[in-house]
């Protein structure tokens, strides 16, 4: 029987593949190992299920195909099996959901110690502010985007002059201590998505949204958007490096502050307006 | 290819139909082009949105080319591949699925299976098919416009969709889609309002709602669902036309787009996405409702065996259905909107699963103990199960909120959307199609053709499917043109990737062998006769074959048991047809 | 969305109510021979086109419950400035409403079958209704003179948006309306006329309580509920 055969391979073969693969999520790097476990759960539970309905469905093909002069039970329904069913499937789904809850109420829950850490899409850039001295960010609008303030952050506020703005580069975490990922977009959708971190989150324009997240392992990984963001969507890449505290001390150094940064923007300019003056003379 | 004899509509007793009037053709046009006949309207619609739907595939061809051999086709650029990717979601999702399961089985089977002459309101009927087919006009005429089509994706979230760094955003092609879409859904909406009607006041005698077969339980239920739910599409086209062409603000907050600032502020994108996904996620159930109704039938059939457990696979129908309006932010987990909604949704989201899974049990348990002939319809009811079950097990993974997280807008999500309304639907509508060609040309589809068809499509689009779930899982996201040098992915998942490629180019060639049989059958099939699966649902019962205008002849039939009278003991045959008065079982005459 | 989940659970309340009386419990199978009542299908007493026509009218409740939806959960942002009501709107609302008691009116002589004062009714709705039209059109313009322009404001946008989307029913309305009137103007009274004019009416009524909710809503006497609404949905 060649149907039973193929059904048979088809749900040996699928948990076969799902042993051997060699594509497999990436080595984690944050504390959500909570969500890789309840992947892991809800896989035993879904795959127990599909193969024992594909196999039950090639039994019945074997059992009952048809012969010359078979004939099918009579059975309208039988309401004790269908409840018995229907109550076993809902305590599997619970077992699925509680645990799904409950990492969900942590996930949504931020720690108060976590430090807070601006990421802004645009198409299709990464760019990130980290609070200064004052450890606080400034507030930020994109009507004040102009030459020098690609990010819009209010130049009134003083709580924003000493943030650290990088533009397209680097962003740098120290390893072990939580943070609250700020995500603000200029233009269009983008999702901020670090495989390794297992969470992500849409960047909408005109609010702020947020995911929090502990690294737990140093290194060097790859932001992606995960939003589609029109044509460079694929191209919109970025890194975030994990330090131990005192590299990720040095490199805040070496960072520029807000204030800086507009202050070497009204130089350019000026010089700017210089060198047109002195051409045109 | 339907023979309609105007001389046997004219003996039609008009008294039995009462208020509603059946339209006579008087000339060919009328007969064959602008028909009011259910099964001529079915029959377009049909062959349009098959039309359509091989667009899509080929559209998929390319970019399944473009994923697998990235750097080999030069003239599938970024933009293209994501205006191939928008058209091919769009119409397969509406114009192939949707138009194919309520426009086509709709039309066709509910006055045949209910037992009734024709729709209730022909005029408007019609009038639904060729607004649907204007719809596919204006849609594909956004492959000529400058610009090209839309590459917003399906979902056409703003802001992006209606910006200048989305292919079509400034140009033609998003202006196209969202009118083509408004024309669809107000089509839609006549044909819809014609389907539920018909089943609730032109059921014939005897036909109580609880002796319908689960196909027609699935049809009506889906067309009261799409006839909710487009309109919440319609609201988000219209405002994002406002958007797009007089500025205003619904969907566009204060942007600054490629370094300019635009006028707009203060509009909500997550608005669109509730609106949109308010009708997309009901969208889902209106394709597998109908798909699990067709195949609770063919099962039936094809294993001889009543099906088992009828009073809970009607009400998981009718339950799915309601439910399905209170989970659609699912599909927005990571959007940005209030968290807190997650607790909910993940909650409505699960529960969902358990209607979902009796109607699986309820499906195998027919099977068990069955008399079960492995035909085609039957083979495809198969794999529709496992394929079903497969992608609704995956949808436990993307409903459950946190799992979702890491999973959403990856490769995983593509593949368990395809495989559960894709594939699965799929399957059904193939099975479906081998199952009434008969009823509709009078003549069986090539056998030997439709075994090849068969497992070429159920193996190939499970080794598609199967397999992509793991990329996903790797955490390579959707809607990428190209992965590009990223360290995570490795070798490996491009040699995957190019496996996927060659099985999609497979499995969409069988499907030109299935046209083929569909033409070639049409002539040279075997004569099949009015009832070739011995099947006991009124459509197969029919006076003439293919059913002439008017369905019944002289007279309307009058219907005396439920439709799944198989192996009924005591019977002489392993069927009683619904219209048999208690034929050969005379102790269950009094047994109600 | 909760105007919408509103909308959908009377929607809910009526098929469940309708669902009651289905025996969707009965067992049938054990049912065999039992064909109901002789003479006609399974179809109930109120007549198809009058169902027809309230399956439409849950549609296009849906349709404005949705637009509700999103004008709630838009209002009160920052940049919302309410647009005024001109004053021109409370004649629209009344001519309207005089159009729907016409309609009533047509409706009830034509159950008496008195053709000519049927017809009468009919002309005094249609009118009326078109009176209502051109008020819209006239508010419109004076809203636009004043400098409350589509694009300027989201409340204006919404106002233009809802209020045209009801105006393009209204004149559907007209069509069928001037449709039925023609179709009467014999003055002969028959089943048909009746079922037509009928049907016409609930139209009529139906799109006249989707305005007065609208008014309401633009006048900004549905704000607590919008205020409610925000808070259960941001």
């Amino acid at each position: 029987m060649a149907v039973v055969l193929i059904l048979v391979i088809l749900a040996v073969g699928s948990v076969v593949f799902h042993l051997l693969s060699p594509w497999w999520w990436t080595p984690i790097a944050s504390n959500w190992s909570y969500i890789d476990n309840t992947i892991t759960i809800t896989f035993w539970i879904t795959g127990f299920v599909f193969v024992a309905v594909v196999l039950f469905v090639a039994y019945c093909v074997l059992r009952f195909r048809h012969r010359p002069g078979n004939r099918a039970a009579y059975e309208p329904e039988n309401k004790k099996l269908e409840v018995w069913l229907a109550s076993v499937t809902a305590v599997g789904v619970a077992a699925m959901l509680a645990p799904g809850l409950f990492v969900w109420n942590q996930f949504v829950t931020v720690p108060a110690d976590a430090t807070e850490v601006e990421v802004v899409g645009q198409q299709w850039l990464w760019s990130f502010r980290l609070p200064g001295a004052d450890a606080k960010l400034g507030t930020s609008e994109s009507r004040a985007i102009g030459d020098g303030n690609a990010l819009g952050v209010n130049t009134s506020d003083p709580n924003g002059l000493d943030d650290i703005i990088i533009e397209g580069g680097e962003l740098h975490l120290p390893v072990g201590k939580p943070v609250k990922m700020l995500l603000r977009s200029i233009d269009v959708l983008h999702d901020f998505y670090v495989p390794e971190f297992r969470a992500k989150m849409d960047m909408v324009p005109g609010s702020v949204t947020y995911f929090w997240f502990t690294p737990t392992r140093t290194g060097s990984f790859e932001v992606l958007c995960a939003e589609l963001c029109g044509t460079g969507h694929p191209q919109m890449r970025g890194t975030v490096v994990v330090d131990t505290e005192a590299d990720y001390q040095t490199w805040l150094q070496e960072q520029q502050t807000f204030t800086q940064l507009l202050a070497a923007s009204k130089e350019q300019q000026q010089t700017a307006i210089a060198s047109s003056a002195s051409s045109t003379k | 290819m339907v023979d309609i004899r105007s001389g046997a509509s004219e003996a039609i007793p008009l008294a039995e139909v009462e208020d509603v009037e059946l339209y006579h053709p008087k000339s060919w046009w009328t007969h064959y082009v602008f028909s009011q006949d259910a099964k001529i309207i079915a029959i377009q619609y049909s062959m349009t949105a098959i039309a359509i739907g091989m667009v899509a595939l080929v559209l998929s061809w390319l970019m399944r080319l473009q994923l697998g051999f990235p750097g080999y086709f030069d003239f599938i650029d970024a933009d293209h591949y994501y205006q191939f990717i928008t058209m091919h979601g769009m119409i397969m999702v509406i114009y192939l699925l949707t138009a194919l399961f309520l426009g086509g089985f709709g039309n066709y089977l509910i006055p045949l299976m209910i037992g009734a002459r024709d729709m209730v309101f022909p005029y408007a009927n019609m009038l639904s098919y060729w607004l649907y087919l204007l719809a596919v006009l204006v849609l594909v005429s956004g492959f000529f416009l400058p610009g090209g089509p839309t590459g917003a994706g399906w979902t056409l979230y703003p802001p992006q969709a209606i910006l200048s760094g989305t292919p079509g955003g400034q140009d033609w092609g998003i202006l196209v889609m969202l009118f083509s879409l408004i024309l669809f859904i107000i089509g839609f909406t006549m044909g819809g309002l014609n389907y539920v009607v018909t089943v609730l006041q032109a059921r014939a005698r005897g036909m109580t709602l609880m002796r319908m077969p689960l196909t027609i339980w699935g049809i009506f239920t889906a067309t009261v669902m799409a006839l909710l739910a487009f309109p919440a599409l319609f609201v988000a086209c219209v405002m994002m036309l406002f958007d797009r062409l007089l500025g205003t603000s619904f969907f566009m907050p204060a942007i600054v787009e490629m370094g300019q600032q635009l006028q707009q502020s203060g509009g909500s994108p997550i608005l669109f996405q509730h609106l949109f996904w308010f009708f997309g996620h009901p969208e889902v159930y209106i394709v597998a409702l109908p798909a699990f109704g067709i195949v609770s039938d063919l099962i039936s059939t094809h294993a001889r065996k009543n099906i088992f457990g009828y009073r809970m696979m009607v009400w998981a129908i009718v339950i799915i259905g309601a439910l399905s309006f209170v989970v659609w932010a699912h599909h927005m987990y990571v959007s940005g909107m209030n968290p807190k909604f997650g607790f909910f949704f993940a909650t409505t989201t699960l529960i969902i699963a358990v209607p979902t899974a009796i109607k699986v049990y309820n499906w195998v348990l027919t099977l068990w103990r069955g008399d079960i002939h492995l035909t085609l319809p039957m083979l495809f009811a198969l794999a529709f199960i496992v394929t079903f079950v497969n992608g609704g097990l995956t949808g436990l993974f993307l409903g459950n909120v946190v799992v979702d997280v890491p999973l959403s807008d990856t490769m995983f999500v593509v593949a368990h959307f395809h495989m559960v309304m894709g594939v699965a639907p799929i399957m059904v509508v193939f099975g479906a199609i081998y199952h009434w060609y008969p009823k509709i040309t009078g003549r069986m589809l090539n056998e030997a053709m439709g075994q090849i068809h068969f497992w070429v499509t159920f193996l190939g689009a499970y080794l598609i499917f199967f397999p992509m779930h793991y990329l996903g899982l790797l955490g390579i996201p959707r809607r990428y043109h190209e992965l590009g040098e990223t360290a995570f992915i490795p070798e490996s998942a491009h040699t995957l990737n190019m496996f996927i490629s060659v099985m999609a180019l497979i499995v969409g060639a069988a499907q030109i062998l299935f046209l083929f049989n569909l033409a070639w059958s049409l002539k040279r099939g075997k004569p099949s006769g009015g009832n070739p699966w011995r099947a006991t649902t009124l459509e197969w019962q029919t006076p003439q074959t293919p059913p002439a205008h008017g369905n019944w002849g002289n007279e309307l039939p009058v219907v005396y048991r439920w439709a799944y009278d198989y192996s009924v003991p005591g019977a002489a045959e392993d069927f009683i047809p619904q219209n048999q008065p208690g034929l050969g079982m005379p102790t269950r005459e009094h047994a109600s | 969305m909760s105007v919408m989940l509103i909308f959908l659970a009377g929607i809910a309340a009526i098929v469940i109510w309708w669902m009651g009386q289905q025996r969707l419990t009965s067992r049938p199978w054990l049912e065999v021979g039992h064909v109901g009542h002789p003479g006609g299908g399974e179809r109930s007493p109120i007549p198809t086109a009058r169902i027809g026509l309230y399956v439409f009218l849950a549609v296009v409740g849906a349709l404005f419950s949705l637009f509700v939806s999103a004008y709630m959960m838009r209002v009160g942002t920052p940049d919302w400035w309410s647009t005024p009501i001109p004053r021109l709107l409370w004649l629209n609302t009344a001519s309207l409403i005089v159009s729907s008691a016409a309609m009533q009116w047509a409706k009830a002589e034509a159950q008496r079958g008195h053709g000519a004062t049927m017809r009468t009714g009919l002309l005094a709705a249609l009118a009326t209704a078109i009176l209502f039209l051109t008020g819209q059109i006239f508010a419109w313009r004076e809203l636009t003179q004043a400098g409350y322009v589509l694009a300027d404001n989201p409340a204006n946008s919404f106002f233009y948006v809802i209020t045209g989307m009801h105006g393009l029913h209204i004149v559907g309305g007209l069509i069928a309306l001037g449709r039925t009137t023609t179709r009467t103007w014999n003055g002969v009274v028959t089943d048909r006329t009746r079922l037509s004019v009928g049907l016409c009416a609930t139209y009529w009524h139906f799109m006249l309580i989707v305005w007065l909710i609208l008014f309401a809503l633009f006048a900004g006497w549905a704000n607590d509920f919008a205020d409610l609404c925000r808070q259960l949905l941001t």
